[in-house]
């Protein structure tokens, strides 16, 4: 092995450990008190009551619980409104088409977090001011997904679709017996990167919610760890782990499927 | 007979017609859901802004009336505003840049036979997956004077403490950084993807041709590499839009406005301050500028690279 390859690879190395280290500072700090954590005691004894005062600082549960409905709602309005409309786009010859598709598009530029103002006016008058529902609505018909269907929708072999559409199938028929399950992986690779984005969205949350009854985890958090609130650098840490938990487990099992559905997502 | 066929090719195209009908119909109904909920919430609210810059902040007194460009020239006349957008160009500058080229090295370092290959692979894109918020609190631990990591750090070589996030001179780097360790992560997948797809032969080819590997990746890796960096440039550039909730943990656009970004000025104008004639404004121009990296997507990258 050549010098220039050996620090190549310590290089690789060495960025691995800087870019992991906020968070393995971050799960050390909250599994130690205030003092031993900013002192880096590294022989201090472990601790879980960073965790306790965390958890009884805020409604951690029905935080958690908002964020699970919460991400389930916009997963299921997506997953209606881009399929039906991914179709059209992909199956379905009609007039005007390719004008609404360039319209369509364009919201991938026009992102909701840029329209706080009106949308905030939009969700008032239509009374979705601090609900779950207010909070998902503007995400459902996105545009990412509509173009991600329609790219699946395009792939399955016209075959089937001619093979169901001899045994008599309709329209709908076709779609829900032939490319909805033909669609399995990009339904997956959307769902992992929709429930992640919306697992850690934040700033039109806190805008749309008032109440703990809405709040999702990520305006919670920010709440909690409010300098105003004095808590100190070990419980946050406490809070912020309890927060990606979740997440972050659920991504180092899967990992191949989260990277892989990033990049399906991505690459179109 | 020649009557006969006539008839039926009228059916025919009857019946053509009438199919086609039907499919516009059915297409139509299709879209509508999608499409409802796109103008609720996307292309009403696009026009509704542009309405709403060009009227005044209405008081119980003095109720909203039209002012033309007024509100965009009330912004201009504000220095605020101008170092707002000072800074979000600053922020763009530095972390486009930055984390495309760190998204490179991560993306060949993984690509590569390097010890603890899954190790350093995930320790790259775990950031992609946690909350801005989560991130800001991490890094907080990091930034905060006294205590913080990197004033410790700083002290074993006897360096003074520094406030990080206090000055005006630091504290966008620091929103900056946290940045780049988020975004990182997520393109380098796309690269690691696009480098898979390189033909080992192009490899030995210039092996066998004598090439060094800086050569190799600086003549053949990196033009291949070009429509994956067009696309990540442009997802890097509405993210240095839209990736401003760090700043709420780490220093709420100060001190003295020194990390104020412009969605963040704008949530401000909006919810704080209750001046939605100037947020409207600013998010006019925030759309206009949105506008003309779609324009480019859309004309000038999406003609080079044919993946539809």
């Amino acid at each position: 092995m050549t010098l220039a390859r050996r620090i190549e690879n310590a290089g690789a190395l060495l960025l691995a450990i800087l870019w992991i280290s906020p968070l393995v500072f971050a799960v050390w700090a909250a599994f130690h008190t205030t003092t031993d954590a900013v002192n880096f005691n590294l022989t201090a004894p472990l601790t879980l009551d960073n965790f306790r005062t965390a958890w009884e600082g805020a409604p951690w549960l029905r935080y958690f619980l908002n964020t699970f409905l919460l991400v389930t709602t916009v997963l299921i309005g997506q997953f209606f409104l881009c399929t039906l409309a991914g179709f059209a786009f992909a199956q379905v010859q009609f007039y005007g088409k390719d004008t609404l598709f360039v319209l369509v598009l364009l919201q991938l530029f026009i992102l909701p977090e840029v329209l706080i103002v009106e949308n905030y006016r939009v969700a008032a008058t239509l009374g979705l001011l601090d609900s779950i529902l207010g909070i998902g609505a503007p995400y459902m018909a996105s545009a990412f997904g509509i173009f991600l269907m329609r790219q699946a929708f395009k792939s399955v072999p016209k075959e089937l679709d001619e093979m169901a559409r001899v045994e008599g199938c309709s329209l709908l028929g076709v779609l829900w017996h032939v490319y909805i399950p033909a669609a399995r992986p990009t339904y997956i690779a959307y769902a992992l990167v929709s429930v992640a984005t919306h697992w850690n969205n934040f700033l039109w949350p806190l805008i749309v919610t008032n109440s703990d009854t809405t709040r999702p985890l990520t305006v919670g958090l920010s709440i909690f760890g409010a300098p105003e609130n004095g808590v100190d650098i070990s419980v946050i840490s406490a809070a912020t782990v309890m927060v990606i938990l979740p997440l972050l487990s659920a991504f180092l099992i899967f990992q191949r499927q989260f990277v892989q559905a990033f990049l399906r997502a991505g690459i179109k | 007979m020649r009557n006969k066929l006539a008839t039926g090719t009228v059916k025919e195209m009857g019946t053509a017609a009438f199919m086609r009908r039907r499919r516009a119909v059915h297409g139509w109904l299709l879209l509508t859901p999608a499409l409802v909920m796109l103008s609720t919430f996307a292309f009403y609210p696009s026009l509704a802004t542009l309405w709403t810059s060009a009227f005044s902040r209405g008081t119980r007194r003095n109720p909203s009336e039209f002012v033309g460009l007024e509100n965009y020239q009330r912004l201009f006349d504000d220095p605020t505003f101008w170092t707002v957008v000072g800074n979000n160009i600053f922020y763009a500058a530095v972390t486009i840049p930055v984390s495309i080229v760190i998204a490179l090295a991560m993306a060949l370092w993984a690509n590569a036979k390097i010890p603890a290959r899954s190790f350093v692979r995930t320790a790259y894109f775990t950031p992609t997956v946690l909350p801005m918020i989560a991130a800001g609190n991490l890094w907080l631990f990091f930034y905060t004077p006294g205590f913080g990591v990197l004033d410790q750090i700083g002290a074993l070589f006897g360096a003074p403490s520094i406030n990080w996030l206090g000055q005006p001179e630091t504290a966008l780097w620091a929103v900056c950084i946290v940045t780049i360790w988020k975004e990182s992560g997520f393109f380098m997948i796309f690269y690691l993807a696009a480098l898979q797809t390189i033909p080992p032969d192009l490899k030995e080819a210039a092996e066998i041709e004598g090439a060094s590997r800086w050569t190799y990746l600086r003549r053949i890796v990196l033009p291949l590499l070009m429509p994956t960096t067009l696309f990540i440039l442009v997802n890097a550039l509405i993210n240095s839009v839209k990736l401003i909730d760090h700043i709420f943990i780490l220093t709420k656009g100060g001190p003295s406005d020194a990390s104020m970004l412009i969605l963040y000025y704008i949530w401000e104008n909006a919810f704080a301050f209750f001046d939605a004639p100037a947020a409207a404004a600013m998010t006019v121009m925030v759309l206009a500028v949105l506008g003309v990296v779609a324009a480019i997507q859309f004309f000038v990258i999406d003609r080079r690279t044919h993946y539809r």
